[in-house]
């Protein structure tokens, strides 16, 4: 019988991830555990996960400028998102999808939750999109930039705008969802949900203007990479 | 010296993630030929025992014959080929349950070469919470497979019975209850996985 390949990945870093309770984010304070997460020898179960099978049956779909189908655009700043899937040695993570989604760029999603915010829909915008990283881990999602919105949580308080992204990645620990945001907001430094993420390392959600990017007369452009945990042998051999 | 690049931090994936996850049908999956089909429901709940309306609900677990659907797993036990292993599913806003509808894992092995209880891992996540949190889920009529289960026996005694889910009803498919409790009294058992 052959047997099967369990890799060991590095631990999920959370120093430098948020804290699961963050009384300043009202809406973790009732769901955070009070246990400690409790520690398990990894095996097949966890070192494999849906990853692989998630590309294999999700088609790309990574303009959200024209994937409402209407035939006409969206309305909004046209932005080129781009960049790669690293694991933390470095390598990119290839073959694996990145789905996103967002509000539109009045600020508004195409969601029926969003009855209370009166900033208009936008017909031929959804707000959803797709796409599958090459071999080297690339990826490129055309859309326009969300705007911010209004939220509950503090008098006043508004979301920058910000493009939510998931990652399934090779295993079931290397599950991510995060948020991008953009360098120069002045929302960011108000924000409690960016603000969760620890000092040193809230910066790696904020995407950079890259004029390369840009392309003239279409888009601005914007470069963010992940970085997903990597196997720890991979490490040990580098150090 | 360490090259290590800084994983990114996560962030809640917010009231709005079913635009994109878990819109319609991915959380029922096929059925295999003479597979048993099993059908697991529940409810997530806050600290105050409020249900959360807005949680996704991820399950990955092996087909009947024990096999992932993954590069990894190279055993020479079947597979099937339209069988993901992959659901998702969120609480319904009004009523709090999550519904996914597949079918009975097979028995996976540890690292000890022993056959694990049949168990399903579970990813919840929700607005208000910003990482993942990694539980499993395993089945009340398999009391004997559950006593000799590695990680089971990891798990203090008395929050064993946070893994387990009930047997509420049927046959054809069997359906189970499996709440999940974020914080207080009964807190279900989340791996630092």
């Amino acid at each position: 019988m052959t047997e099967p390949i369990v890799r060991h990945y590095g631990p999920r870093a959370y120093p430098d991830h948020p804290p699961f309770r963050y009384p300043e984010y009202k809406s973790t304070i009732k769901r955070s555990p009070d246990h400690d997460l409790l520690s398990i020898i990894a095996t097949l179960s966890e070192t494999t996960g849906p990853g692989p099978v998630w590309a294999e049956i999700t088609e790309e779909d990574a303009d959200l400028t024209t994937n409402a189908g209407t035939g006409s655009p969206a309305i909004g700043e046209r932005i080129i998102v781009t960049g790669h899937v690293l694991d933390e040695h470095g390598n990119g993570v290839p073959d694996t999808i990145l789905e996103i989604w967002q509000s539109n760029s009045a600020g508004r999603y195409a969601h029926w939750r969003e009855s209370n915010n009166n900033a208009p829909l936008d017909p031929n915008f959804i707000g959803v999109g797709q796409c599958r990283t090459d071999a080297e881990g690339g990826y490129k999602f055309t859309s326009i930039r969300p705007g911010p919105y209004p939220w509950g949580n503090n008098p006043n308080a508004w979301r920058p705008s910000h493009i939510h992204f998931s990652v399934l990645g090779p295993a079931l620990g290397t599950r991510l969802v995060t948020q991008m945001y953009f360098e120069g907001d002045p929302l960011l430094r108000l924000d409690s949900i960016y603000n969760s993420a620890p000092e040193h390392s809230r910066e790696r959600m904020v995407a950079d203007y890259d004029h390369d990017v840009t392309v003239e007369g279409w888009a601005t452009g914007w470069r963010w990479n992940i970085v997903i945990r990597g196997e720890e042998s991979m490490l040990e051999e580098a150090e | 010296m360490s090259t290590k690049l800084g994983q990114t931090p996560s962030q809640t994936l917010g009231p709005f993630f079913a635009m994109r996850i878990a819109t319609g049908g991915e959380n029922i999956l096929p059925v295999p030929d003479g597979a048993e089909r099993v059908v697991i429901s529940g409810r997530i709940f806050d600290g105050d025992g409020i249900h959360v309306e807005d949680a996704l609900v991820e399950t990955w677990q092996a087909n009947p014959a024990g096999r992932y659907r993954h590069p990894d797993d190279i055993s020479d036990r079947s597979l099937d080929e339209d069988f993901t292993g992959f659901a998702r599913a969120k609480t319904e806003f009004e009523t709090g349950v999550y519904r996914v509808e597949t079918v009975k894992p097979g028995r996976v092995p540890d690292p000890e070469g022993e056959p694990q209880s049949p168990h399903i891992s579970m990813i919840i996540q929700a607005r208000g919470m910003l990482n993942p949190l990694f539980t499993r889920l395993y089945f009340s009529d398999e009391p004997d497979a559950n006593d000799h289960d590695m990680v089971l026996a990891s798990v203090p005694a008395e929050r064993r019975s946070t893994l387990i889910a009930q047997l509420v009803s049927g046959s054809d498919p069997k359906e189970y209850r499996f709440d999940v409790r974020l914080q207080g009294d009964g807190e279900t058992v989340f791996f630092d996985v």
